[in-house]
């Protein structure tokens, strides 16, 4: 009974909406079958020297802008150096040994471990879910798409700025509502409640990014397919988990990582401004810590030591999403 | 109408064609609202007094901020003439042989007189080396005081207290008042660093750090400290004391909506809580404690100091002498005393203050030079820590764990100590 208007509701609504407003979507799946002749537009160079004449501007920028910083950090890492760069002495790997051994330094790596899963499953969850949502609305669309991605175009630095406010302990909205369930909010003073107003305002701000990549990744889904899977199961939730989400799988992948750079390092600006500046016992993430150490403290051996850590931390992710997780995915 | 704006226009293409010819300098600061315009106005004063030098004042944000940018820029060659560092800094560029120019030498160097004896004895050691010759020019200097609510004594029937055990015979009362008896906006520079000098307690070895970075070592688990802390975690507890986290203006801001009857915030706090607070209020000196002996001593100058960055051609150092001695005059140093809060650092200037009646009408600006003119103790001249910034960020996690009930007194001291202790044992290292 219920199934029955459903049915008739989504699928004449769908297929001219998708044939009229979004010729990308049907155009698609035509062309495919051309793919195979694509290599004919390679293009052959009479000198080997003017590919990389090209390449030259490109690869300038990779090397000014992320080799000679990171060779920079390596070898800083193994000195101890005075701030105005007077003198440095070789002590090794002292560094790493100070960094790995302070109980502190463990204790933020857990945070931010707990922060990066938190915040890169809430801000894929949310973000599919609303894309998913408001693949389906029909009826002002666009007001709601628009209203779903305008949070995108806020700055992390505003976006922390909202939230110092939403969360001030003497005139915060968000404080007088957790009052009324009982919860005595106390936001830089109470670690659990900074980290919940944290990962909340890191978790809004990247929604609309993961909004936006799952919507257009739900929109090239072809009618043909949605179509043969609603005959093919009449369960809507199965029917996503066994053809939808298959499809979506290199969009959620590239996705994922997006997150979890995010949350660990472009989360920097929401977190500065919401401790004020001051770490205390608030919960900080490494990238913050190297700040603190390197530019608060001018400790910079120490600091250079920490960013080559987490450049490790962050490589070794990397390849183990590509060599394990890639290999299930899916490319249509 | 357009002969004004004609007018305007010649004069002020005059007035480029007047520092086209000046040497131009630029000075860092790590100032912002207010402050910063107090800044602006004593730039244009100088540049007005003389035809040959023109000073540009740049705000770098805070003044963590204007310490790192400082270093940076000196890294690649492109320091400033002069930079404003907090006390908290001091030792990292006192300690940076080679970065600066002594304040006094850039002086005598270039002509000027140089008298240590025309500051304040307060200021006169923190910014200088052993020997007391001063590397950095005092510049904005506050102490640690306590506002007072007024309306909230009244109220409760009580006056203010000296020390803190007149504090604990108080707050009661005033928290039956209705009142928060107390906060404090930070807690490092006031009960930690300040009750080291105010109460005359040793607060590292090699002399506060002052003979060697060597082997010096934090004293945060003195006695006196330890005892002081279990009676302030009391405090807290009892619901004496407020404490809204590390940030300076959550500690402020009940005191300025009349909740709180005794605030600790700097005497440079003067200027801004006059316009903000919504009571009536008045100033004393920070209590001490009764029950260390030889106490009530001069508390540590807080605030910041500026500093000759060395690498500059001679025309421009000339003009920052010119600069430093302007500064000092007791003109420049009773505008600025008055116009921001910060203390009067030469005795002539605290001397004009007062022959202008400026205390006649606001007796709490008087309150911060006051503490520190008090007598001075062993322990109270200054303090060379390095990487004591970082040490501030260890002694601000351990006060948070603390008040949220993480961690007791002894052990939040015991860490402070041994984590400091790290970080001086490296700063050693990096000076060695």
């Amino acid at each position: 009974m219920s199934m029955g208007p459903a049915f008739r509701i989504d699928d004449p609504a769908k297929a001219p909406m998708t044939d009229v407003t979004q010729p990308t979507g049907a155009a698609r799946p035509r062309r495919k079958p051309r793919r195979p002749a694509e290599p004919a537009k390679r293009v052959q160079f009479d000198r080997p020297l003017l590919p990389w004449l090209f390449l030259l501007p490109q690869l300038a920028v990779i090397f000014v802008f992320f080799y000679w910083p990171s060779a920079q950090a390596i070898t800083s890492s193994f000195y101890l150096e005075d701030p105005f760069g007077f003198g440095a002495s070789f002590v090794g790997l002292d560094n790493y040994r100070d960094a790995l051994g302070s109980a502190e330094y463990r204790r933020i790596a857990g945070f931010t471990t707990l922060f990066t899963a938190l915040v890169t499953a809430l801000s894929l969850g949310l973000g599919l879910l609303f894309a998913v949502k408001a693949d389906k609305v029909i009826r002002g669309r666009s007001t709601y798409r628009t209203a779903l991605i305008s949070v995108y175009a806020v700055a992390p630095p505003v976006a922390g700025l909202m939230g110092m406010m939403l969360f001030d302990q003497h005139i915060g909205p968000f404080v007088t509502l957790a009052a009324q369930f009982g919860w005595n909010m106390q936001v830089g003073i109470n670690y659990w409640d900074t980290a919940f107003a944290m990962i909340l305002v890191s978790v809004w701000k990247q929604v609309p990014y993961n909004f936006i990549f799952f919507l257009s990744g739900l929109q090239g889904i072809p009618a043909s397919v949605r179509e043969a899977a609603v005959i093919d199961c009449k369960n809507g939730f199965t029917r996503f988990r066994t053809a939808i989400l298959p499809l979506l799988a290199p969009t959620a992948f590239f996705l994922l990582i997006i997150n979890i750079t995010y949350a660990l390092f472009d989360t920097f600006a929401v977190i500065d401004v919401m401790v004020k500046d001051k770490p205390a016992n608030n919960p900080i993430t490494l990238v913050y810590k190297v700040y603190n150490d390197g530019f608060r403290g001018n400790d910079i051996g120490g600091s250079a030591a920490q960013s080559v850590i987490l450049m490790v931390v962050v490589l070794g992710l990397t390849l183990v999403q590509f060599r394990w997780l890639e290999r299930r995915v899916h490319y249509g | 109408m357009k002969t004004t704006f004609a007018m305007a226009a010649a004069l002020s293409l005059a007035a480029q064609a007047a520092l086209a010819d000046a040497t131009p300098i630029t000075w860092w600061h790590g100032m912002g609202g207010a402050n910063e315009q107090v800044i602006n106005q004593i730039a244009e004063k100088f540049n007005a007094a003389q035809q040959s030098c023109a000073i540009t004042p740049v705000s770098k944000g805070t003044y963590e901020e204007a310490l790192a940018s400082g270093i940076a820029a000196f890294r690649s060659g492109e320091q400033p003439n002069v930079i404003q560092i907090f006390d908290a800094g001091a030792a990292t560029i006192i300690n940076a042989k080679g970065a600066t120019i002594a304040a006094e030498d850039i002086l005598t160097q270039n002509g000027h007189s140089f008298d240590r004896d025309a500051f304040i004895p307060g200021v006169r050691w923190f910014y200088a080396d052993a020997s007391g010759k001063f590397i950095g020019m005092p510049f904005n200097s506050s102490a640690p005081i306590m506002y007072v609510n007024d309306e909230a004594l009244a109220k409760a029937g009580v006056t203010a207290p000296k020390t803190w055990a007149e504090f604990e015979e108080v707050a009661p009362k005033l928290k039956e008042a209705g009142y928060i008896p107390l906060t404090a906006s930070q807690l490092t520079w006031m009960f930690f660093e300040n009750f080291f000098s105010r109460n005359n307690v040793q607060m590292a070895t090699n002399a506060n750090g002052y003979d060697s970075f060597d082997g010096t070592e934090l004293r945060a688990t003195a006695p006196e400290m330890i005892a002081f802390w279990t009676r302030v975690k009391d405090w807290h507890d009892k619901g004496w004391l407020g404490f809204y986290g590390a940030g300076w203006s959550d500690n402020q801001k009940p005191f300025e909506e009349g909740k709180v009857a005794f605030w600790i915030g700097s005497s440079g706090s003067f200027g801004g809580l006059s316009k903000t607070a919504t009571m009536p209020f008045s100033a004393d000196f920070m209590p001490y404690d009764e029950t260390v002996a030889d106490g009530n001593k001069s508390s540590f100058i807080g605030g910041a100091a500026l500093f000759a960055f060395s690498g500059k051609p001679e025309a421009e150092n000339k003009c920052t002498a010119d600069f430093f001695s302007f500064l000092t005059s007791t003109e420049i140093q009773a505008f600025y005393h008055q116009a921001t809060g910060y203390v009067a650092i030469t005795t002539a200037a605290y001397e004009k203050s007062k022959a202008d009646g400026w205390y006649d009408q606001h007796p709490q600006a008087e309150v911060g030079i006051k503490q520190l003119m008090l007598p001075q103790g062993e322990w109270s001249k200054g303090y060379r820590l390095g990487f004591y910034p970082q040490i501030r960020v260890i002694e601000e996690r351990e006060f948070n764990k603390l008040f949220s009930g993480e961690t007791t007194v002894e052990d939040a001291f015991k860490a402070i100590e041994t984590e400091g202790n790290e970080l001086l044992a490296r700063f050693a290292k990096t000076s060695g």
